[in-house]
């Protein structure tokens, strides 16, 4: 009975791929169109894919983003874990008007968030450009990591980390030995979160961006009035490989990784 | 105790330099005037307009429902998942598509549901005829979960991957059947990775704009798409901010909300 | 924490990979350290080759920065923080900045090449004497139709959109001035009205066209109309042109009895710090050889009487892109607004799309 509930689950998560890749699927078929535009599909080409290699452009901006997208993710995610730490630990009056405050960005529309921003950046003095496009998407991806680690802190049971206490861990040491590694499934989460935050951000980016550094959610929306070029797909559809490539690649290592690690746990408990 | 200040700081400080003080700006704009002069007439203008009012309760109801319909896709998505093998690889094909641009992916949307879309050809094909399937609250509605489902997806895996399984089938043993198991036992469990997703959902649905545009043809507004116009078409900030500080609003009464719950169930569980 | 400390170590390699690409690439392109020119654009609106060629004609290097509305644009030029050597706004933002100081007044003698713009889409009311601004595309708004969808003559004036044959098949741009200017014009009045009791009147008259509005969209219309999604659209001569070439059943009409022209116009901010290297950048594409091959990629009219005439013929005999001197003459430029008369614009259009439905 168990084996054909399994089954229809399968069923119903092959329909919900199917969803979740079906415009994917869309854009990676016309980047191979010989056509100008997503209209109709004008036989085989790899002509976007010429365009786009011969384009230093738009290849420098690819990079920018990438930095940017993993980087200022990178940095979100260990300030958010700080905050979430931090928002756990403190007094319960507290802990909903500091979640409150973290939510802030999340609700305010990204026009808000990039004008104040600007108006704040100006302020200061700060060269629009790498930095504060940098800055201000750590800014906007914090919240999603805190709102990410949170649940998974609120499920650690306190005597696990009480029982670290007892048995004379420092301060770091339950840290670094207890609380993130039961936490680091929500820390991943989070910083994948922040990734597509990062990745997927036009506005704000636009409004504290500057001196030549573009991202390409810029590029790809200030080309709308234009109609945007196939070029695009042929990027989007590297991307896609690229990442897809990674996914599968982190996977193979972490699987190998993990083997490894048991074995090595195993060893030091047998020392102590 | 100096350790824990050191952990505050990086997050204090940004709780400081880009919450407090863009919060503070918005405040303060909101009593301005589009000539500006110091006014309260931005939030009486609010309160007494059909329009605004009206586009809050949509924004309101449109999050509330955008965020049932990723719950409901999401939540069984979620908990199949959990079963499989390999269960990290599956999730990060679950995020995968949301890397793509958001923008390029609506085109996609538009060609798949357009009546000379792949979908309605193959309504056709089966025999069903052709449909308008855009600029309706439907496809607006699946494209807004669409984009949402990974923020929801995620928070729940998480919580269902921490349940023990032991719990599971000490539920079994006891002879509850698997509807009671997840009635009584898992789904209590995984319910802070469901509130979780609610928060990473429905906050940021209340301020939708672009899709609102691309797939809705303007047919559903929100505060987003009003707060848009007044920052950029008409420039009048001191409305936009108005806007801003009612939208901040909802979203404290949100947060008090699922605050709240949290608080009275621990109250029992002593 | 081993897993997350070797996550985190990855990251940063990746990282540190990426930025060596990147200043490797960019070395290649930038060579030695020449003084750089940026240019503020919409996307995609100029020929790439364009900018090689200047760069190698000049040695300047061109940061080539992009915008998506003028709006947008005109909040970061006002907020100061990047310095911008040219921008590329529409005639009304022209007005709008040079209002607020924004622009540095032209010398025209450092501009030879103007003398190729054609005299009517110079001296425009949005400035006189063009001396802020130098066209560089223009345009008017019209009516799209599918033919297979509805006959020519149904639609060639804006009254004709209230046809109740079109219910549920028209699509409106999503702007306030324009939406207004249908309406506007359809009553007689001038598309600058500051008169409320127009604009109310205007109002009213858009609330019975609502039964025929499909939808209200942006740019992504093209995509929309190239499909055949619904019978008409008011749109601009650009975007009409891009969706004719790709599906061969629609057509553009400009209504004789008035329409807004518009004009994309080439502008020196005054925080420019290399004012020369604009003028320079200015001048190269008003020389008539580049204005074509420009108008030729972005497929957009040129002001350009000596650059339109090396193009092709099909392009230029055109009626809907180069409307005939009748329908010119009843083409209105929007001006820019006091601020509260654009609030109220907004607002009534605001209200518009929140009840139509």
């Amino acid at each position: 009975m168990s084996k054909k509930h399994f089954s229809w689950g399968k069923v119903y998560l092959a329909l919900v791929f199917i969803i979740l890749y079906a415009p994917i699927v869309y854009l990676v078929v016309f980047s191979f169109s010989a056509g100008k535009t997503m209209e109709k599909y004008h036989g085989f080409s790899f002509q976007h894919y010429a365009d786009l290699f011969a384009d230093s452009r738009m290849i420098t901006i690819v990079i920018n983003t990438m930095i940017v997208a993993l980087l200022a993710s990178l940095i979100a995610t260990i300030v958010g874990t700080m905050g979430a730490l931090l928002i756990k630990g403190s007094h319960r009056k507290w802990r909903n008007a500091l979640l409150s405050l973290n939510n802030v960005l999340m609700v305010s529309p990204d026009v808000i968030i990039g004008a104040s921003f600007l108006i704040f950046f100006t302020m200061l003095g700060v060269r629009l450009g790498f930095a504060s496009v940098l800055l201000s998407h750590i800014a906007f991806c914090i919240p999603i990591v805190v709102l990410m680690v949170l649940p998974k802190l609120n499920e650690l049971s306190p005597t696990l980390v009480d029982a670290a206490y007892d048995l004379g861990a420092s301060r770091w040491q339950s840290l670094s030995r207890v609380v993130l590694p039961a936490i680091a499934p929500g820390i991943f989460a989070g910083y994948f979160m922040a990734l597509t935050y990062s990745l997927d951000d036009f506005a704000v980016t636009f409004f504290v961006t500057g001196n030549g550094f573009s991202t390409l959610s810029v590029e790809i929306y200030s080309r709308a009035r234009q109609g945007i070029n196939l070029e695009i797909n042929a990027l989007s559809t590297l991307m896609f490989i690229v990442s897809l490539l990674l996914v599968i690649g982190y996977y193979f290592i972490s699987k190998h990784a993990g083997r490894r690690n048991r074995i090595v746990t195993v060893k030091e408990g047998d020392a102590q | 105790m100096r350790q824990k200040a050191f952990f505050a700081v990086p997050y204090a400080l940004w709780i400081i330099l880009f919450v407090v003080a863009p919060l503070v700006l918005i405040f303060y704009q909101s009593f301005f005037n589009i000539d500006g002069q110091f006014t309260l007439g931005n939030y009486a203008n609010y309160l007494t307009s059909s329009v605004y009012l009206k586009m809050t309760v949509d924004s309101v109801w449109y999050a509330f429902l955008i965020t049932l319909v990723t719950l409901v896709i999401s939540y069984p998505t979620a908990y199949v998942l959990n079963r499989l093998p390999n269960k990290q690889f599956w999730l990060l094909l679950v995020i995968l598509p949301t890397w793509i641009n958001l923008l390029l992916k609506t085109y996609a949307f538009i060609g798949l549901f357009s009546q000379a879309g792949t979908i309605n050809q193959f309504l056709r094909f089966v025999g069903l005829g052709s449909h308008q399937l855009l600029f309706t609250d439907a496809s607006f509605m699946f494209v807004a979960a669409y984009i949402e489902i990974p923020f929801m997806v995620l928070p729940i895996f998480n919580s269902l991957a921490e349940i023990n399984p032991s719990l599971i089938n000490a539920s079994k043993d006891l002879g509850a059947n698997d509807w009671q198991t997840f009635t009584k036992v898992i789904w209590p469990l995984s319910l802070p990775g469901v509130k979780a997703g609610i928060q990473a959902v429905f906050i940021p649905s209340l301020s939708l704009f672009m899709i609102t545009r691309l797939i809705g043809g303007n047919r559903v507004i929100t505060l987003g798409t009003a707060i848009e116009e007044h920052f950029l078409t008409t420039q009048n900030w001191g409305m936009g901010s108005t806007i801003g500080v009612i939208l901040i609003l909802a979203m404290f009464i949100v947060m008090a909300v699922t605050g709240d719950r949290r608080k009275k169930k621990g109250g029992v569980r002593r | 924490m081993k897993k997350l400390l070797s996550a985190f170590i990855g990251i940063l390699i990746l990282c540190l990979l990426l930025a060596g690409g990147d200043y490797a690439l960019n070395r290649h392109n930038n060579g030695s350290s020449r003084k750089t020119v940026t240019i503020y654009n919409w996307g995609d609106y100029i020929d790439p080759a364009l900018i090689t060629k200047f760069e190698h004609q000049t040695g300047y290097h061109v940061d080539y920065e992009t915008f998506d509305s003028n709006e947008s644009m005109l909040t970061k030029i006002r907020q100061g923080g990047t310095n911008y050597d040219l921008v590329i706004p529409s005639e009304y933002t022209v007005q709008r900045m040079r209002r607020e100081h924004l622009i540095a007044p032209l010398d025209h003698r450092k501009l030879p090449n103007m003398r190729y713009l054609d005299k009517q889409f110079l001296n425009r009311s949005f400035d006189p004497g063009n001396h802020y601004s130098v066209p560089y595309f223009w345009g008017t708004l019209g009516i799209i139709y599918n033919d297979q969808k509805i006959k020519g003559a149904d639609v060639q004036h804006w009254r004709q959109l209230w046809n109740p044959r079109l219910k549920n098949n028209l699509m409106l741009i999503d702007s306030a001035r324009d939406v207004f200017a249908i309406a506007l014009i359809t009553q007689g009045k001038s598309v600058n009205t500051t008169n409320y009791g127009q604009l109310k009147s205007a109002q009213g008259k858009l609330k019975q066209l609502t039964p025929n509005v499909k939808a209200i969209i942006a740019d992504e219309m093209k995509m929309y109309m190239e499909r055949g999604e619904a019978a008409v659209g008011v749109t601009y001569s650009g975007d009409a042109r891009e969706m004719m070439s790709v599906n061969h059943h629609l057509h553009y009409v400009v209504p004789s009895e008035g329409s807004n022209i518009w004009f994309d116009n080439m502008v020196i901010p005054k925080s420019a710090r290399n004012k020369a290297a604009a003028y320079k950048f200015i001048n190269f594409m008003l020389e008539p050889k580049n204005a074509a091959q420009n108008a030729r990629y972005v497929g957009y009219a040129t002001p350009n009487w000596k650059a339109k005439q090396l193009l092709p013929k099909k392009v230029t005999s055109n009626r809907a892109f180069y409307p005939p001197k009748q329908t010119m003459k009843h083409l209105q430029t929007y001006r820019d607004l006091p601020l509260h008369v654009l609030g109220e614009y907004n607002d009534l259009f605001l209200e518009f799309k929140m009840f139509a439905k």
